[in-house]
């Protein structure tokens, strides 16, 4: 039964400090982000990087120092079920992207 | 070692061993039924990423969107989640009047934001940037407003656990519910970071 | 008061809707009646309708789904005789509007109140028993998904007598489906039936995959689980992430029919083709949730009658994984001619080539089983040859319509109709019936006629290619999909071909009912006693049939694939002794909380269809109600006694010893 059941309460229960960081970190990256798109100084590139970049390095952490994802929580299976399913999502949402850019071009819908 | 007859457990051991688990199974189902929701708004996501363009003659994204509002409304929500963990910290230290002011304080937080987006909303509509304006109002108006509805509902859940531990303490019931519930608000920050970069600052682009 | 019901929404005008009206209330009468009379509602509430055992909500899916089968083959049955019918500028008895409504219930019908509940019906009664578990991970929630399921289906009912049922086929394509085009009621039955049943479905995915993560007896690690439990497993991720989608699509039509958003209307920005896209982004991976669990039930099959380990046990679960993720990439295949370009259509037909890899290997791994096994002909056997025969076809023609190019013309024909049927019914139904007749023993406890099984098989099976392909044929003439009528009179004497085979189906589903009928009545003759009436392999044959609601007095300790198999070789063999001592069992207690949401989501969505406001909102607070009810419950378990399991087990060993 060990790689069942290795964890009891499903994640880690973190400690102030993780939560102080990671509210610093979410404020500071969410200003970064702000403050490039109101500064309207940056090119468009620079600033759609800067604004996914931010976004995915914010969602990771808040999943790793507010939820305490990590590798050991039941046996692996939460951090697994998590790529699964944003992997799953990658496809769906730049497949659907993709196909309904391909049509509107092709279609010349505009 | 195949055995010739089916094994005997201490059966004693094992049935503490599945109230010990309840807690924990729980709390793991919750997160499969995240991942679930997680679905519903990335179909969102795509659906308003399709149609973000489709003004039909409309208001479009650099019109209607005030950033510096918005950016209040995350850093409520952002705090919001702060402050919910701070309630599980509570918890673990079996501190139960720190646990109920920590989700006051969320509660209020959430409330907040929650009262902002429906300033926004009403405004647009009276503004005639409803959502029945154009399919990228409709996608707009659908893709926030569900994850304002899921706020709405994490409302109502602080309020029900606020008044369950004010009841009956910190115990096998109250504490998975409890690390269910830091679960749902903290994916709602997530997916909130998502419509804020997505939408918001890429729309005003 | 009504919104915009009215005594007009009965269709008093049409003969035939009021004469199976009249037959339904009249056979309803006569089951109410025989229940009052032999007083068996309290027996009914108690042991089923609050039932939280998995067994009991298992045979409560499968019974409906049986049920429902004959509804949606009502409709099948009506479409082949209206197309037998109506050539050469006949126009056959059905009016188009009426032909229409019947193929979108059929469509409806047959894939989510059929072969659904067939599906999550044998996946409750059987998983945790293959996995030597007493119950599922939130039983509370497993009798509400079946009662949410069971909302769904009676709104579908509802519709065939008050208003009137969607006519725009079984996946509602916009803008067909929007206010402007089907303003009355029948798309959103459509909806609410759906929206609600698609939500059980979504807490049973969820239920399954952390009981069979989490619930695991001693010793059976993933890759000692039972092949049918893996695909059990893989069908409930597939759940979990695609039926979000029909969620979210579904919610998106009704926004548009409801508050007058754009998402898919044809004007003001709205994008047909984004519904499209949407709803096989979903309907795709459904397709998999279907067959994945009929594989893992003819890998069972033929392993027990064979007498033999499942050849490459562990390529068929990395087969059936390379198809859980494959099903996501390929849902484009629905809509090659939607205008995509070359690269798109290229991307998404090499794809669906791909997925008859895996399928492929399945294939193998089944042949090479029976390949110099002792094969016991049993009916559950004959099914699984049947589909194996079948299903490589309709597989073929599936990689057929996978190439753009030549689904350019087969699209929307007849060619797609024989296709689908093909797989579905060679590959699910097949499946499931193989199913049916392997584990009704567990169930009941007695076996179900093997005479009347292999006639129903060899009526399905010959059926099946009476009916389907005449249509392959027809389409190649240009037969499209969906006609009321149509003016090749040449086409006629296949249509009535493919009439007769429907018939012959027919005579397969009344063998079914006469097969069920003759069991019962034969029950006595044809006992289970062991609990393992076909010398099997795996855990759920190691307890009693029908299984105590405990499940197992202890719980098993696995140390290989078909540990009861291994058992059972070992030099004295596997022993059901009885214990010597016996402890308390911890179980969820019955709850009416379930049914009574339920009961709460049918005003709802009942109102939502009709505009009855005030319901709505009476649906709506009552079942937040009863949800808290459930939150504030604490007595939701309790503790089967050492005594009563002792008794239960004496019980049951009493009955071997009079065997042996």
């Amino acid at each position: 039964m060990s790689d069942i059941h290795t964890s009891h309460d499903g994640a880690s229960h973190g400690s102030y400090k993780s939560y102080i960081i990671g509210l610093v970190l979410s404020i500071v990256l969410t200003l970064i982000s702000f403050g490039v798109v109101m500064t309207g100084s940056f090119g468009i590139p620079t600033m759609m990087i800067t604004v996914v970049v931010t976004a995915i390095i914010q969602v990771l952490v808040q999943l790793v120092l507010f939820m305490h994802l990590n590798t050991k929580s039941e046996g692996g299976w939460n951090v697994l079920s998590f790529v699964f399913t944003a992997g799953i999502l990658v496809l769906i949402i730049g497949g659907s992207l993709w196909i309904m850019h391909n049509i509107h071009i092709n279609m010349m819908l505009g | 070692m195949a055995t010739d007859t089916i094994k005997q457990h201490d059966a004693h051991a094992h049935d503490g061993h599945e109230h010990h688990d309840a807690g924990a199974m729980k709390v793991f189902g919750f997160w499969i039924y995240l991942m679930s929701d997680l679905v519903i708004f990335g179909t969102l996501f795509a659906t308003f990423g399709v149609l973000a363009t489709a003004t039909a003659g409309g208001p479009t994204s650099q019109e209607i969107f005030e950033l510096p509002f918005v950016l209040v409304e995350t850093f409520l929500l952002l705090i919001s989640s702060f402050t919910f963990g701070l309630a599980v910290l509570a918890q673990n230290a079996g501190d139960r009047g720190a646990v109920l002011k920590w989700l006051a304080v969320t509660f209020l937080l959430g409330a907040g934001f929650i009262s902002m987006e429906i300033y926004e909303f009403h405004h647009l509509i009276a503004e005639g940037a409803g959502p029945d304006r154009s399919a990228f109002l409709s996608a707009f108006f659908t893709l926030v407003g569900t994850h304002g509805l899921h706020v709405t509902f994490g409302l109502i859940w602080i309020a029900i656990m606020f008044f369950q531990i004010s009841k009956r303490g910190l115990d096998s019931v109250t504490m998975p519910r409890m690390l269910c519930l830091s679960l749902f608000w903290h994916f709602l920050d997530i997916v909130w970071i998502c419509v804020f970069s997505f939408v918001y600052l890429i729309g005003a682009m | 008061m009504f919104g915009k019901l009215s005594l007009d929404s009965i269709p008093f005008h049409e003969p035939i809707i009021m004469v199976t009206v009249a037959a339904i209330a009249l056979g309803g009468a006569i089951v109410v009646g025989l229940i009052t009379y032999y007083r068996k509602w309290a027996y009914l509430w108690t042991d089923w309708v609050t039932s939280i055992d998995h067994k009991k909500i298992g045979v409560m899916y499968f019974l409906v789904a049986l049920v429902m089968l004959v509804r949606g083959f009502a409709d099948a049955i009506m479409m082949r005789t209206q197309q037998a019918l109506a050539a050469g500028g006949a126009e056959g008895y059905l009016p188009p509007h009426h032909f229409d409504q019947i193929f979108t219930a059929h469509g409806v019908i047959m894939i989510f109140f059929v072969a659904m509940p067939m599906v999550i019906g044998l996946m409750n009664l059987v998983v945790p028993l293959q996995i030597g578990a007493r119950d599922v991970a939130f039983p509370f929630m497993n009798n509400l998904s079946f009662w949410l399921f069971a909302v769904g289906m009676i709104l579908v009912n509802l519709s065939l007598f008050i208003g009137e049922f969607a006519k725009t086929g079984w996946l509602a394509y916009a803008p067909l489906s929007e206010l402007r085009y089907s303003p009355d009621v029948g798309v959103d039955y459509w909806i609410w039936a759906l929206q609600l049943s698609g939500i059980g479905t979504t807490l049973t995915g969820i239920n399954f995959f952390v009981t069979i993560l989490k619930m695991r007896t001693k010793g059976m690690t993933l890759f000692r689980m039972p092949i049918f439990t893996w695909t059990a497993f893989c069908t409930n991720v597939l759940i979990i992430l695609s039926f979000p989608i029909l969620t979210v699509t579904i919610a998106l039509l009704t926004l548009d029919r409801y508050l007058g958003m754009h998402f898919f209307t044809n004007d003001m920005g709205g994008s047909q083709m984004m519904y499209v896209n949407l709803i096989w982004a979903w309907g795709h991976p459904e397709v998999y949730i279907l067959i994945l669990p009929a594989f893992g039930v003819f890998s069972e099959v033929i392993a027990t009658f064979t007498k033999k380990r499942l050849f490459g046990y562990k390529t068929m679960v990395w087969a059936t994984a390379a198809i859980t993720v494959l099903s996501f990439i390929v849902w484009l295949h629905h809509f090659f001619t939607m205008g995509a370009g070359a690269n798109v259509n290229a991307f998404f037909g090499i794809m669906t080539m791909i997925i008859a890899i895996p399928t492929g290997v399945k294939i193998f791994n089944w042949l090479f089983t029976m390949y110099r096994g002792r094969i016991q002909f049993t009916t559950p056997v004959l099914w699984t040859i049947g589909f194996i025969i079948t299903f490589t076809l309709g597989g073929m023609t599936g990689v057929m319509l996978a190439v753009p190019g030549a689904n350019f013309v087969l699209h929307n024909s007849l060619f797609v109709i024989a296709h689908f049927h093909n797989v579905i019914i060679g590959g699910v139904v097949f499946g499931m019936m193989a199913g049916f007749t392997y584990w009704f023993p567990k169930a009941f406890g007695f076996t179900l006629s093997e005479k009347w099984g292999k006639r129903s098989f060899w009526c399905w099976l010959i059926g099946f290619y009476v009916a389907f392909m005449p249509l392959y044929a027809l389409s190649f003439f240009g037969a499209m999909r969906r006609m009321q009528s149509y003016e090749q009179s040449e086409w006629q004497p296949l249509m009535i071909v493919a009439w007769f085979g429907a018939v012959i189906i027919a005579c397969g589903i009344a063998c079914i009912v006469i097969q069920l009928v003759v069991s019962i009545r034969d029950r006595d003759k044809n006992r289970d006693l062991t609990g393992d009436p076909w010398d099997a392999r795996t855990l759920e044959w190691s307890t009693s049939s029908p299984p105590p609601n405990y499940n197992f007095a202890y719980l098993p300790d696995v140390a290989s694939i078909d540990s009861y198999w291994e058992m059972k070789q070992q030099p004295g063999g596997f022993k059901r002794e009885l214990a010597t001592k016996f402890e308390d069992i911890h179980m969820p207690k019955n709850t009416a909380e379930g049914p009574i949401m339920s009961l709460f989501a049918l005003f709802f969505g009942f109102a939502l269809i009709w505009h009855i406001w005030w319901l709505v909102g009476l649906g709506a607070i009552g079942m937040f109600v009863t949800f808290m009810f459930r939150i504030f419950n604490n007595d939701t378990d309790y503790h089967v006694s050492a005594a009563e399991v002792e008794k239960t087990e004496r019980e049951y060993h009493k009955r071997l010893e009079m065997q042996a």
